[in-house]
C-alpha cells in the first residue's frame, strides 16, 4: 500500500480488474482501520459468544448429560414408616452385633410387618407381590453410596462421635416419597455425592459429601483433616 | 466481507479463548477430572467382597483324609475365607494350603454343574430324573441276566453312612465288589491283623511322644492328618529332649526339619528296622516283662534277628553306618515315650507289609504299643447300626461269588485289591465289571501304570461317576451324577486321622448348592426305591438327611455343636503280639522293576495334591520354579550322577521306564542319593481345567504295581529308569 505514491503516474493492469482509479491514502487508512475494527469487533464478538456458549454448556447442558435418571424400584414413604416405629432411623438402619452397619434394610426387616399387604397402596401391593412373595431382595439405589476407593465406618461416626443421621443424610426421614436417583455415567455413583449443584456449592452439610466435605468437618471436630489411609485403605 | 487467513486465525483464537475462559469458569473440566479419577479406580477385575452381614459356619474339610475342622467366614451368601476351627480335636485352629484353597474348588470352573451324559463323545446336560432312570434300567437288566456281581464300586473310603449306603445297595443288589482305593491304611490294617490277630485301624499318640523314628513318613509333607502332624512336629521341637529322626533316601521337608536325617538306600527300610531290632535285643534294651506276658513267637524272632540282621549285614544292604544303627537303636530304646512310624511320603501307596510289620515290631519291643506317646490299635467307629440288608435269591447268590479283585482269596487278610481289579478286567475277554460306580476316587490318575488302568476303564461298558469335578476318571465315564462339593454337603466323616480313639466329624453344608448337583446319599436312596422289592425294602429312609440323623441318634447334638464326636468308650484291643508272621515273611524285599542304572522314586509335597482332588490354583502358585516352571516338571538328581549323564541344571531330558516316558527338566540337588532320580507326584493332569491340565508329567504313568507277597497290594516304591538329555 505504501507504494501507491510511487506509482501515481503508472496505470497498472492487475488481475483484480481494478480501474486506474487509485484510492487516496487517507481513505485507504480509514478502510484499513475500519477493517481492523470490524475484525477486532468480530473477534471480540466471537470471543463473547464462545464464552457464553461454554458457560451454558458447562453449567446447564453438562449436568443434563452427565446424569441418567433412575427410579427406585418401590416408591418408599419414609415419613409414614417413621410414625410406625419407635427408634426413629435406627429401627431399620441399625448396627449389627459385630459393629458393622446394616445400611439399607433387607427383606427380612420389612417382612416383619409386610408379610401380607397391610394397606391400599399400590406401591405396597407391588412390593409384596414382586419381592416379598418371590423372596427377592429389593434392588434399592443408594444415594449415599461412596465410590469403591472410600472406606467409611458408621460405628466411628455414630457411636464414637455421636453424630446424628441428618448431618450427613439430610431430612430423608421426613420425605413421603423417594426422589429420583441421578446416576453419574462416568463414576456410577449418585449425584448426591458431588451435590445437586454442579458447581459444588452447598447450603447444608448434607448437600455434598466429597472428600473435602468430610475433611472440613474433621478439621472442625478433631483438629485435623485426618490421614489418607484412614479412609483410603 | 472478506475473511483472509489472518482474520481467520484471529477469529479462531478469539473463539478458542472464549471457549477456554468459559469452560474454565464452568464446572465442566473440574468435574470431569474428578469423575475421571474415580472412574479410573473402578477396576472391574478387582474382586471386592459384597457388603453385608458376616457369619461363620463350621464344617469338616474332606479334601484329604485328614479330617480337619474348618470354619468358613461368609458375607451374606458368599463364602470368603476358610480357617481351621479352634478347639477341634484334630487341628485346633490350624489349616493347610489345600483346605485354605477350598473355595476355589467350590466356586471354580472345573465343576460339573448338572448331570451329564456322553453323547457322541461330548458331554450333554440331562435331567436328574432321566439320569437316575437310565441307570436303574441298566441295573435291572443286569440283574435279570443273573449277573448282579458284575456291578462294582470304586471308592476312596468304606467308612461313613455314604459308603455304607453304597455298600448296602451292592449287597442287596447281589454284588460283593465294593473296592476301596489303596493306601497305607490297608498296610497298617493288614500288619495289625497279622500281628495282633484283630482288624483295627492304627492310631498314634504323637502329642505325647518324645522320640519319633520315621521310616520315610512325610510328617511335614502330608502324612497322616497333615495339620495334626505339623502341630505335633512343632511339639517335638519344643524341647531338646524330644526328637524326630527321619530315615529317607531324599532330603524332604520332613528330613530337613528333623533332628537327624539318615540317608538310606531306598527300599531297604524294613532291613534297617530289623537291624535296629537286632541291636535292641542284643543289648537287652527291650521290655522283657511286656514281651514275656503279651507276645508269642518271640524266641523265633530273636533267633532270626540275631542271626540274619547284624548291624554289619544291615549296614551293607541299607547304606547306613553300623555305628549309626547302634546309636539309633540305643536312642529309640532309651527314650521314655518313643514311637516308630512308616509309610513313605503321604502314605498314598500301600508299601511292603514286611516293612510295616518290622516297624511295628520295634514299637512292641520297647513297649509303646497301646501306651502313652505310642501306637494304638483303634477299632473302627461303631455307630452305624443298621439292620442287615435284605437279600432275595439273586442277591444271595451274587454276594457269594468271588470278588473281582481277588481280595480275601490268595491273601486272606486283604480286604480290597484295586490293582487286581485292573488286571482282572484287562486279562479277560469281556470285562467282568459291567457297571462301575466311582465315588471319591480318581483311579485313572492316581493308580500306577496309567496306560493299563485307562485300558481297563475303556473296557468297562458303563461307568457312573459321582465326581463334582471333571477329573481323569470322570472323563472316561458314560454318565456323571455330580455330588455336592464338601462345602455343600451334609455327611458324617469318620476320621482316619490316626487318633487314638475313633472320631467322627460332621461335614455341614456351608452354602446352598451352587449348581444342579445332588447328594450321593439321596441318589442311592432314590435308586433303591426304584429297584426290586428287597433292595427297596433295605432302604427305609426317605432321604439322606433322615438316614443320617436317625443313624447318629443322640450323637447328632454334639456333632452339630462341636463338629466332631469321640467314642470315649472304645478301648484299644489288648491282644497278644504275635511275632510269627514277621518271622515267616521276612526278607521279602520289594525290588524295583527294570534293568537300568538309575532308580526313579516319587516324592510328595503339601503343595501338590496327590489324591483325587486336583490341586487348586492357589496351591499351584506356591510350587517352586525348581519343581514346576511353566509346564515343565523338574526331576531331582545328585550332581555327581548328573555329571555322568552330561546333565546340567535346567537341562531338558527324557525320562524312560519300562512303563512309559516323560519330558522333564533337570534340577541338581545334593539332598538325594546318587543313582536316584526323584519326581514329584501330583502333576501331569490331563483333565480338570487350564489351571492344572498340561502342567508337568504324571509320575504314575512311569511306574507299575509290584505285588507284595504278603498282602497282594502294590508295594512298588520306585522303578529303574533311564534319563537322556534332549
Amino acid at each position: 500500500m505504501s507504494t501507491i505514491d510511487d506509482k501515481a503516474t503508472e496505470v497498472p493492469e492487475d488481475a483484480a480488474g481494478e480501474s486506474a482509479e487509485t484510492v487516496p491514502p487517507e481513505q485507504e487508512k480509514e478502510e484499513v482501520a475500519e477493517k481492523k475494527e470490524i475484525n477486532k469487533g468480530l473477534v471480540i464478538f466471537v470471543f463473547i459468544a464462545a464464552f457464553v456458549a461454554s458457560l451454558i454448556v458447562g453449567w446447564i447442558l453438562f449436568p443434563m448429560v452427565l446424569y441418567t435418571q433412575e427410579n427406585q424400584p418401590i416408591d418408599f414413604n419414609h415419613a409414614l414408616h417413621l410414625e410406625e416405629v419407635e427408634n426413629s432411623c435406627e429401627s431399620c438402619h441399625f448396627f449389627r452385633e459385630d459393629g458393622s452397619y446394616a445400611g439399607v434394610p433387607k427383606l427380612a426387616q420389612c417382612v416383619d410387618c409386610h408379610d401380607e399387604v397391610m394397606g391400599d397402596d399400590l406401591d405396597e401391593l407391588a412390593f409384596v407381590e414382586n419381592y416379598v412373595q418371590k423372596n427377592i431382595e429389593v434392588p434399592w439405589l443408594i444415594y449415599s453410596q461412596q465410590s469403591d476407593c472410600v472406606f467409611f465406618s458408621h460405628a466411628a461416626h455414630v457411636k464414637a462421635a455421636k453424630m446424628d443421621c441428618v448431618s450427613c443424610h439430610g431430612d430423608i426421614g421426613e420425605s413421603t416419597s423417594l426422589k429420583v436417583y441421578e446416576k453419574n455415567i462416568i463414576t456410577g455413583i449418585s449425584r448426591d455425592i458431588w451435590g445437586k449443584n454442579i458447581g459444588g456449592i452447598k447450603l447444608h452439610s448434607w448437600d455434598r459429601m466429597k472428600m473435602n466435605d468430610c475433611a472440613k468437618c474433621h478439621k472442625e471436630e478433631t483438629g485435623n483433616q485426618g490421614a489418607c489411609f484412614q479412609c483410603h485403605k | 466481507m472478506k475473511i483472509d487467513r489472518r482474520d481467520f486465525l484471529s477469529l479462531g483464537i478469539g473463539a478458542a479463548a472464549g471457549i477456554g475462559a468459559g469452560t474454565a469458569l464452568s464446572p465442566l473440566p473440574w468435574k470431569l477430572i474428578d469423575d475421571s479419577s474415580i472412574w479410573s479406580q473402578n477396576w472391574p477385575w478387582t474382586p471386592v467382597p459384597p457388603d453385608g452381614a458376616v457369619s461363620f459356619k463350621n464344617s469338616v474339610c474332606t479334601l484329604c483324609p485328614g479330617g480337619c475342622g474348618i470354619t468358613v467366614r461368609k458375607v451374606e451368601d458368599r463364602c470368603i475365607k476358610i480357617e481351621g476351627t479352634k478347639g477341634n480335636i484334630v487341628n485346633n485352629g490350624g489349616i493347610c494350603i489345600l483346605g485354605l484353597s477350598g473355595l476355589q474348588l467350590l466356586y471354580g470352573p472345573t465343576r460339573v454343574k448338572a448331570p451329564m451324559k456322553k453323547d457322541g463323545g461330548r458331554w450333554k446336560e440331562i435331567s436328574w430324573d432321566s439320569a437316575i432312570d437310565e441307570i436303574v434300567k441298566r441295573l435291572k437288566n443286569i440283574r435279570k441276566e443273573g449277573k448282579p456281581e458284575s456291578v462294582a464300586c470304586v471308592s476312596g473310603t468304606d467308612q461313613g453312612t455314604v459308603a455304607q449306603l453304597i455298600g448296602r445297595f451292592l449287597t442287596a443288589y447281589g454284588s460283593p465288589n465294593y473296592i476301596r482305593t489303596s493306601s497305607i491304611a490297608d498296610s497298617y490294617e493288614i500288619a495289625l491283623k497279622k500281628l495282633h490277630g484283630q482288624f483295627s485301624s492304627i492310631g498314634f499318640d504323637f502329642e505325647n511322644s518324645d522320640f519319633v523314628l520315621s521310616f520315610g513318613s512325610g510328617v511335614a509333607d502330608g502324612w497322616g492328618s497333615p495339620v495334626r502332624m505339623f502341630k505335633a512336629n512343632s511339639k517335638w521341637k519344643d524341647s531338646k529332649d524330644k526328637a524326630l529322626y527321619q530315615i529317607e533316601s531324599r532330603l524332604s521337608n520332613t528330613a530337613a526339619k528333623a533332628d537327624k536325617w539318615i540317608a538310606i538306600i531306598p527300599g531297604t527300610e524294613a532291613i534297617l528296622a530289623m537291624g535296629i531290632a537286632n541291636v535292641i535285643i542284643q543289648k537287652s534294651l527291650y521290655k522283657k516283662k511286656l514281651i514275656e506276658k503279651y507276645s508269642k513267637g518271640f524266641n523265633n524272632f530273636k533267633a532270626l534277628v540275631l542271626k540274619e540282621y547284624s548291624p554289619e549285614k544291615v549296614s551293607k544292604i541299607t547304606g547306613v553306618k553300623k555305628s549309626e544303627i547302634i546309636a539309633i537303636a540305643k536312642k529309640f530304646a532309651g527314650a521314655s515315650r518313643p514311637v516308630a512310624i512308616c509309610g513313605s511320603g503321604q502314605g498314598r501307596t500301600p508299601g511292603s507289609i514286611f516293612e510295616f510289620m518290622a516297624v511295628h515290631a520295634l514299637n512292641a519291643l520297647i513297649g509303646s504299643v497301646n501306651n502313652i506317646g505310642g501306637v494304638f490299635s483303634v477299632p473302627e467307629p461303631d455307630y452305624i447300626k443298621w439292620t442287615e440288608a435284605e437279600k432275595d435269591d439273586v442277591a444271595a447268590k451274587g454276594i457269594k461269588t468271588d470278588r473281582i479283585d481277588g481280595a480275601g482269596k490268595k491273601y486272606p487278610d486283604t480286604r480290597y485289591l484295586i490293582n487286581r481289579l485292573i488286571d482282572s478286567i484287562n486279562s479277560t475277554g469281556d470285562s467282568p465289571v459291567e457297571l462301575l460306580f466311582v465315588n471319591g476316587a480318581n483311579p485313572c490318575y492316581t493308580m500306577p501304570d496309567t496306560e493299563n488302568v485307562i485300558k481297563a476303564f475303556k473296557k468297562i461298558p458303563y461307568i457312573v461317576s459321582f465326581s463334582s469335578y471333571f477329573d481323569e476318571t470322570t472323563e472316561m465315564a458314560d454318565i456323571i451324577l455330580p455330588n455336592h462339593t464338601n462345602l455343600e454337603r451334609l455327611e458324617d466323616i469318620p476320621l482316619a486321622a490316626g487318633l487314638i480313639k475313633p472320631v467322627v466329624g460332621l461335614s455341614m453344608p456351608v452354602v446352598e448348592p451352587e449348581c444342579n448337583t445332588r447328594h450321593i446319599g439321596d441318589v442311592f436312596i432314590q435308586m433303591a426305591k426304584l429297584m426290586d422289592g428287597n433292595i427297596k425294602a433295605s432302604f427305609p429312609w426317605n432321604n439322606y438327611e433322615e438316614c443320617l440323623k436317625k443313624t447318629l441318634g443322640d450323637k447328632w447334638d454334639k456333632l452339630a455343636r462341636d463338629g466332631y464326636w469321640v467314642d470315649e468308650n472304645s478301648r484299644a484291643s489288648r491282644g497278644i503280639f504275635d511275632f510269627t508272621p514277621l518271622v515267616k515273611n521276612n526278607r521279602n524285599l520289594v525290588k524295583p522293576e527294570g534293568k537300568s542304572k538309575l532308580t526313579l522314586i516319587p516324592y510328595d509335597s503339601m503343595r501338590l495334591t496327590v489324591g483325587y482332588i486336583g490341586d487348586p490354583p492357589f496351591a499351584m502358585k506356591t510350587v517352586e520354579d525348581t519343581i514346576l516352571k511353566g509346564n515343565d516338571v523338574f526331576v531331582e538328581i545328585n550332581p555327581k550322577t548328573a555329571a555322568g549323564y552330561n546333565l546340567s541344571e535346567g537341562d531338558k531330558a527324557r525320562l524312560t521306564t519300562s512303563k512309559g516316558k516323560a519330558k522333564v527338566r533337570v534340577h541338581l540337588y545334593d539332598g538325594i542319593r546318587p543313582g536316584i532320580v526323584a519326581m514329584p507326584r501330583g502333576l501331569g493332569h490331563t483333565e480338570f481345567d487350564e489351571y492344572l491340565a498340561g502342567k508337568g508329567e504324571n509320575f504314575n504313568k512311569l511306574i507299575g504295581p509290584v505285588e507284595d507277597p504278603v498282602s497282594g497290594l502294590d508295594a512298588a516304591w520306585g522303578i529303574q529308569a533311564e534319563i537322556t538329555k534332549t
